[in-house]
Order: C-alpha cells, then structure tokens, then sequence
C-alpha cells in the first residue's frame, strides 16, 4: 500500500516536472540565448552583450521601467489592501462573497478591460450619463482617463481582477484559523474588531497568502492585452514594449526583446525579494507595534472604506461587462447619448455565427487543459494523503512557478522549442500552454477543501475493507464533488482568459474569444468588440453555474452533500 | 469566354506556363491556404470569408483568415520557423504585405518565388519594370508578391464641426493652433502614422524625388529638418498635447466618432462612406484630399519559402486578379478599393464590370482625389518612425 502511494508520487511528480518545470526552463533558456545574441536564423551567432545595448537605447526605456513598476506593484499593493480590508467585512459570509465576486473571477481580463476603457473614457458611458446637462460637456472633455501616462486606468483594471482574487484566496485561509475565538478574545481585552482584525487575524494570513500574492505581482508586472487596452502606448509598459519588438517588421529588434524579456523576469525576481524584505521590516514594526498594546487607534474606517472600495470596482466591474453586453445590440450609440440611439440584432446576425465557432475552439481548448488540470490535481492531492504528510515548501513553489515567472519571459523561447519539435501552432500545443497556467490555480482552488475533508470517512472506509482507489473513487471524489467542480470552474476561467500563450503557441492559427476580442478591442467597431467580449466573459459564468448547479441535481436527495463542504 | 481567349492567345493557352498551372490546380485542391492578414477591418474580414467560399467552390481551396493586428506578427512567426529549422510545412501560406515587412522578409530572404508570372491572372496587370504594381515603396518586387488592391491615403472630417478643413501641411499648424486639441494621428510605429508623418514630409518638401532613394545619414536629417520643425509647431496643439495617441486608424476613427477629434485618416477613399453606412461614423463626414494629392501604394500578398500550402496559395493570389473579383472589391457596399489591373488590357466585357458599379454621395469621385504621390523608400519610414520615438518619447 505505501509502495502505491510512493509510485503515485513519483508519477505525479514526473508529470508535472516534465509537463509544467520543463518548458518554463526551457523557454526561459532559449530567451537567454537570444538576449545574449544567439539567434542564428538572423545570423546572429557569436556571445556578445548588443541586444543589451539595443535595450538600453530605446527611447523611453526608463519611462517604461518606471510605469511596469508602478503598475505592477501598485496594483498588487492596492489590491492586497483592499481585499485585506473587505475581507474583515466578508468573512462572516464567506459563501455569499464567493457567489457575488465569482462573475468578476470569471470575466477575462480583456472583457474587463474593454468594457472599462468605454466606462469611464472622456467620451465614455459615466460621461455620457452626466453631459451635457450635468457637465456641459457638448464634445467629450479634454481629460486623459483611458491611456494616461501613469498607468491610472491600467492599474484600476488589474484592481476589478486581482481584489476578488486574493479576496477569495483569503477567505479560503481564513478556514485554517479560529476566527471567530481570536475576535472574542481581542474583544474582550479591549481591542477593536478592526484591530483584531489587524493586529492578530491578517498576520496568521499573510503567509497563507503569500504565493498568490506574488502570483498577482508577477500577472500585473507582465501583463499585456490589460495594458494594451487601458495602459499608456508612448511609451508602453515593459511587456507591451517586449511584444511589440517581438513582432516587429526589423527582426533585429527580437535580440532587444529578449532582453527586455529577461531584465523583465529579473524584475519579477527583484520584485518578490523586495516584497520579502518589506515583510520582515513591517513584521519587525509590527511587533513592536503589537506589544505595546494601544487600544485606542480604531482601524474600522480603514476596514470601511476598503469595503467601499471593494463595492466601488465591483460596480465598475459591472458597468463594464453591461456596457459590452449594450454595445453588441446597438447600432449607433453616439456620444452624449446614455444608451443607443437605435438598437439593432445585425451585429448578432452577422458575426454570431463565426463567433460561436470560436466559442466552441475556446470550449475544447479550455475544457481540454482543465481536465488535464484537474486530473493532476486530484493525483497530486492524493498522494499528499496517501503519504500522510503536508506540502514541503519546495513543492508548493513547484506548482507555483509558472505563475512568478513572467509569462512573456518564457514564452517567446518555449515557442521556438515547440516549432523545432514541430508542435507549434496545433491546438494540442495551446491546450498544453494553458495547462501551465491552470493547474497552478486548480491547485489553489483545490488544495483546502481536499485537505478540510473529515478524515473519519475514508477511514470509516479503509475499516469496511476499501482500498486506496475505491477510498477515493466511491467516497472522497464524490464528497468532494462540489469543490473539484468548483476548481475546474476556475482552472476553466484562466484558460479562456489566456492572451499571450494562444498567440505565441498557437502561431496566430488558433483563435480563441480572447485573440479575437483583443484583436477587436483596436479596431473601429465596438459593437463586435462587445459581442466578442460578451461571449468571452458569459462562457466561464456559463460552467460556473454548471459547476454549482451539477451537484444540487445530483445529489438532490443527499442533503449533507449539497452546497458546499461536506458537514 | 474561353474561345474567344483561346483566338486572341492561342499561344498563351498553348505554353507551358499553363500546364503548369493546372498541376498547381490539382495540387491545390483540397488545401487550406493560412492567409495572415490585419484583421482591424471587418469589410476586408468579410471580403476575405467570401473569397474563401469562391475558391472553394471554384479549386476546392479553402481559406483560413489569420488575423493580425499588426503584420510584424507573421514576419516574425517565419522567422521563428526559420530558426528553428523548418524550411519545409510552414504555418503561413499567405500574406497581405507592405513597405518594411516586405523589404525585411526580401532581404532575409523569407519569400517563395518569383511566382507572379506564373499566375494566368498576371496577363491583366502592366508588369513592365518599375509600374505601381512591380514596385512596393520603391523596392522591385521581383515578382515575389503579388498586387491585390489598390490604397491611397485621405482624411476624413465632419463637416458638421469643421466648416473649413486644412488642404496644405502647413494649413495643418494654422487649423490645430485655432483648433487645441482636436486634431491627432496614430502612433507613427503604426503604418498609418507612419503615413501621416510621410504625407507631411512630402508637403513640405519643394522637390520629393529625394525620397525615392534610400536615405542615408546626411540626406535624412537635411531632408526631413523642416518636417521636424512643422512638427514642433503642430504638437502642442494636438490631442492631449502630442503626448499620447491612438494605436491605429481604427481607434481614431471611433474617435472622431465620439466627438473627441475632427479628423481621421484612412488608406481607402471608400472607407469613410462604408463607415457610415454601418453606423459607424455621422452622415455628415466627408473626405479630405489636400493639395496636390496625397500617397498612394499598392497592397501585396506574398507566400513565405517554407509555405506548407503554396499552391493553394498561389490559387487564391491568381482569384484576387481576377477582373470579376477586382471589379467586386472596388463595389463602394464590399470594399471601395481601386483595382490594380491596368484597364488597357481588359475585355469590354470585363470593363463593363467595372462601369457598373454603384457610387454614393460621400464617395469621393476618381478625378477628386487628385494625383497619386509615390512612396518614399522604406529605409525613409523606418528611419521617421525612429527619429520620431527618439524625439517625442518621454
């Protein structure tokens, strides 16, 4: 029996070292080669530091470090602070957040942000509402909202993703610590509920959170179809600048994009390394702070205004997948109009036809990479219980990795590794890019509800004479029917939401909504945008609700398997 | 039609180019031509999925529209098959190409071909040494792409905000300083910004053959000093103080849609009233053609070295001549684009095609667009757009 658990093991980790590790290395090496002036179908063939030297004379260049750094880490530090904050006004009801919050997990970053960019432009919706009655606004106002050169709009719209994120990452954590006995206890010594919530709650957290958060610092520094809809264009971002020399018409700019791709990863690095100093530094003020024992400071209107925050993005949030869904029934919808002036189904009519044949590669594809997830996960967290023992920390950054490595570091390297085992541009090859990013999350989705089951039922089980696989097969798996759905629902989400790794590894042939919905997102027509957009984020909510709705019918009459964690 | 072909070219039909065509046929059939091409227009997306049916229909090849949002991509997707050694199944059969993207793949010799004469459609098309149709931006094509449809570059304006529109380079200045604000241009990395900046260049020069040279260091900065200076004067004036722009023609068409600028510009004279008639744009825009005309180029398709489709390839560059696929994309409700075969060589049964088709109001008449200016030398676009980022990045 052991000796099954430790082939298990082995399997599980041999598959995801070859089939995840593997080709970040790879890619990351390749990119390497090439920032170093090895890319011989240029007939660029000798050692040398001139892609660096490309690099650096780029006009901009420092304009562009500057606003990745900003962007990145403020909307991580952001985020984090505001979901910190709403958490204490959510964690009583930690089912209810989970349903209001999961539209905006499932919605795509580019549907957030095509929807947002029409929000809250100068000729946008909020504007249209308030002109010209209000505003006086006859033409749209002289402001930069959209595009501004600090990267105002692009770190609003990585907010609208990231808080419900880390806010639901959170309240998972929060079901490893006594709560509600750390708050009566804080209570009763005279501390605030903010203050407990502060000084005792968020630091048994934090390192539950930790991961995640970095997750979200490498996302934010790398991302490219957010910042391209909402970010500054002159000069871009860091990684918007990578791809944009990637796919120039002179090849010789792809040895300064591989640099900057890796100065990017160094970035990342760097980034993470700061962030873990800052922790030890706040920690150490921390204590300090704790043993002194003040009473008197009230966190409350801090904890309030987070929780307005939180309502502030989620009806932005809103604003944003509404006005894709207005844009893709109208047919002209001028500004200072509030709603279209004539409405319309041609758009529909015309392009529904074409988009759901997208919608449907999207559906394989991403249903394709989260089984494959999905499947892994439930073997990993398997062998875990057949070792008895936790996670080390070494396989947790394991899982982890594709997620703190920039995605753009590694993936212009992974696709020439893919062209010379003659992969690239199969759907195969994308469903396997996107496993890199899915099984990370299905991982953080699954982990805690697995190791939250009561132990006494498979042990009750093992005592009526099950083996190992029947254990699992006929009691765990349907105990945790709910909960797996639920990652597969989110592992779902991340595939659809994929930019980066459909372009470089599907070679441009394997469109999905989100290549579509990008690529319409800088043309003149938002109504197909809308369309696009609409689908984009209504195909996630879609397996959502499958995934709520499935266990309700199939244990209708298993009341204690309904809705949620097994009692 | 083939009789009387068959009287007028018994040679022709006779020669072996033809048979050779129909073992290009044969070993069409049944292809599925990757055809990368910028997807920001759904009239030429829509084209493309009707050209896909018709050759299906007529050689059993099939058409997968790629789309890009900046041609770059496919250059850059060759070059990477190139690097990792697959010069044979390629994954891009065909591209829509232009300017630097050809001149790089050229150069690095990333092409198949020559191929255009091979096609039986070349017949209609003037392929004597240096016409519109053998030269991309100055550059010989050899007879590696082939010409599909006609582009000149215009403004377009509302009249219902702008009673009296700039018709020089310099009026520009005049109309932007009495005008903050409502005037802007795509980003010159973007071909049509690029265009932009070259259509000022051109204005302001006294003498424009300079630019059918390749620039070097010394002509560049004599040459282009005034465009600079002009520029200089423009900037403070233009849309969020020259300091942020579009992305492409598109986005400044929904802008001035919105009402946030006055002009947009486009590569297509019909594009405008194709806009309106989607709603799209006001009823009241119209186009702008400065003084002395305004550039005018000719869009290519060229099939990469290792395309692993290369005769449906070649089938679907052979449809895009056909004078009844010509006379289809100049129609003002598919594309509005000019044809690119010379009309001398035209039966009256194929001219009559073209002498069919509708016009509209907002449709500028062949005679209003004034006379075609040439494309400077790529090395000159390159060279702008550089010079611009190095000037007006902060």
């Amino acid at each position: 029996m052991r000796g099954d658990g430790r082939l298990l093991r082995a399997l599980v980790l041999a598959a995801v070292l070859a089939g995840m590790i593997a080709p970040v290395a790879l890619g990351l090496l390749e990119t390497t080669r090439v920032a170093f002036g090895l890319l011989p179908a240029i007939g660029a063939d000798r050692l040398s530091l001139a892609p660096w030297e490309m690099l650096a004379g780029l006009p901009g260049l420092g304009t562009s470090l500057r606003l990745t750094l900003v962007t990145g880490l403020g909307s991580t530090l952001l985020s984090l602070l505001v979901a910190a904050g709403a958490c204490a006004a959510l964690h009583a009801r930690p089912r209810l957040a989970a349903r209001l919050l999961a539209p905006f997990l499932a919605a795509p970053h580019a549907a957030i942000a095509i929807g947002l960019a029409f929000v809250i432009a100068p000729s946008g919706w909020i504007a249209r509402a308030l002109s010209p009655w209000a505003t006086g606004w006859e033409t749209p106002p002289g402001l930069t909202t959209v595009h501004d050169p600090w990267g105002l709009a692009l770190i609003l719209g990585l907010m609208v993703k990231e808080v419900p994120f880390l806010l639901l990452v959170m309240l998972a954590a929060l079901n490893q610590i006594p709560v509600r006995a750390h708050l009566a206890a804080g209570r009763a010594m005279g501390y605030g509920r903010g203050l407990v919530w502060v000084k005792v709650i968020l630091p048994q957290v934090w390192p539950l959170i930790r991961l995640p958060v970095f997750a979200v610092l490498a996302f934010g520094l790398s991302v490219v179809d957010m910042a391209v809809i909402l970010g500054p264009s002159n000069p871009p971002t860091l990684a918007v600048t990578i791809t944009r020399l990637a796919f120039a018409p002179d090849t010789a700019l792809l040895l300064p994009a591989a640099a900057a791709a890796l100065l990017l990863a160094g970035i990342a690095g760097a980034g993470i390394a700061i962030w873990c100093i800052a922790e030890r530094l706040v920690a150490t003020a921390g204590r300090f702070w704790l043993r002194r024992g003040g009473r008197g400071v009230s966190a409350e209107p801090g904890l309030r205004a987070a929780a307005l925050i939180l309502g502030l993005l989620a009806a932005l949030g809103a604003l944003s997948l509404a006005a894709l869904a207005l844009w893709s029934v109208a047919w002209r919808w001028s500004y200072p109009h509030a709603l279209p002036e004539r409405w319309s189904a041609a758009t529909w009519a015309r392009h529904g036809p074409e988009a759901a044949s997208t919608a449907l590669t999207t559906l394989g594809i991403a249903s394709a990479a989260t089984l494959a997830a999905v499947i892994l996960a439930i073997a990993w967290l398997e062998g875990e219980d057949r070792a008895r023992r936790g996670r080390a920390r070494w396989a947790e950054l394991l899982i982890y990795l594709p997620l703190l490595v920039p995605q753009v570091a590694f993936l212009y390297g992974l696709n020439v590794a893919f062209l010379g085992a003659g992969l690239s541009g199969s759907a195969a090859a994308v469903v396997w890019a996107h496993a890199l990013f899915v099984f990370p999350y299905v991982m953080i989705a699954l982990s805690d509800p697995w190791r939250r089951l009561d132990r006494r039922y498979p042990a009750t089980a093992a005592a009526l004479g099950a083996g190992p696989w029947r254990r699992l097969a006929a009691v765990k798996l349907p105990l945790l029917l709910q909960p797996i759905l639920t990652a597969a629902a989110v592992g779902f989400a991340v595939s659809v939401a994929q930019y980066l790794p459909t372009l470089f590894i599907g070679a441009g042939r394997v469109a999905t909504l989100t290549t579509e919905a990008v690529a319409l997102s800088s043309g003149a027509d938002r109504r197909i945008a809308g369309l696009y957009g609409l689908l984009q984020a209504a195909l996630p909510w879609a397996i959502y609700t499958f995934a709520i709705l499935i266990p309700l019918w199939l244990w209708r009459d298993r009341r204690g398997l309904r809705g949620g964690q097994p009692a | 039609m083939r009789p009387i072909l068959a009287a007028l070219f018994p040679a022709l039909l006779a020669s072996p180019a033809v048979a050779d065509w129909q073992a290009v046929l044969d070993a069409a059939r049944g292809q599925t031509v990757y055809w990368n091409a910028w997807g920001g227009d759904p009239r030429t997306n829509a084209f493309i999925e009707w050209a896909g049916e018709r050759t299906e229909e007529l050689h059993g090849v099939s058409i997968e529209h790629v789309k890009l949002s900046d041609t770059g991509e496919a250059v850059a997707r060759v070059l990477a098959e190139k690097a990792a050694g697959r010069t044979e199944g390629g994954g891009i059969d065909l591209i829509w190409i232009n300017g630097p993207n050809f001149l790089a793949m050229k150069e690095q010799e990333l092409l198949h071909g020559p191929f255009v004469e091979d096609l039986p459609n070349a017949r209609y098309l003037d392929l004597s040494p240096g016409s519109a149709v053998t030269t991309d931006f100055t550059v010989p094509t050899d007879g590696l792409s082939s010409p599909w449809r006609l582009a000149r570059f215009v403004y377009a304006y509302d009249t219902a905000r702008v009673a009296e529109p700039p018709f020089t380079t310099a009026g520009f200045v005049d109309w932007a300083e009495a005008n903050p604000g409502r005037l802007t241009h795509p980003v010159p990395a973007n071909f049509m910004g690029a265009t932009f900046l070259k259509q000022a260049l051109i204005g302001l020069l006294p003498d424009p053959s300079v630019l059918q040279e390749p620039a070097t260091d010394e002509t560049f900065s004599e040459v282009t000093a005034p465009l600079w200076g002009w520029y200089d004067a423009l900037r403070p004036n233009l849309w969020e103080e020259g300091r942020t722009f579009p992305e492409n023609e598109s986005l400044q068409q929904q802008m001035l849609n919105d009402g946030v600028v006055d002009f947009a510009m486009y590569f297509d004279p019909a594009a405008p009233a194709a806009a309106i008639a989607q709603g799209l744009l006001p009823e009241t825009v119209r186009v702008l053609v400065p003084d002395g005309g305004t550039i005018g180029n000719v869009s290519f398709v060229a099939i990469p070295f290792n395309a692993a489709n290369r005769e449906g390839a070649m089938v679907v560059a052979n449809f895009l001549l056909d004078p009844a696929t010509q006379a289809r994309m100049q129609d003002i409700e598919v594309l509005g684009s000019f044809s690119v075969l010379d009309p001398a060589k035209l039966s009256a049964e194929q001219a009559a095609l073209f002498d069919a088709l509708p016009s509209s109001p907002a449709l500028p008449r062949i005679e209003d667009l004034g006379p075609t200016l040439l494309e400077p030398h790529p090395s000159w676009m390159t060279r702008i757009v550089e010079e611009w980022a190095i000037r007006y990045t902060e």
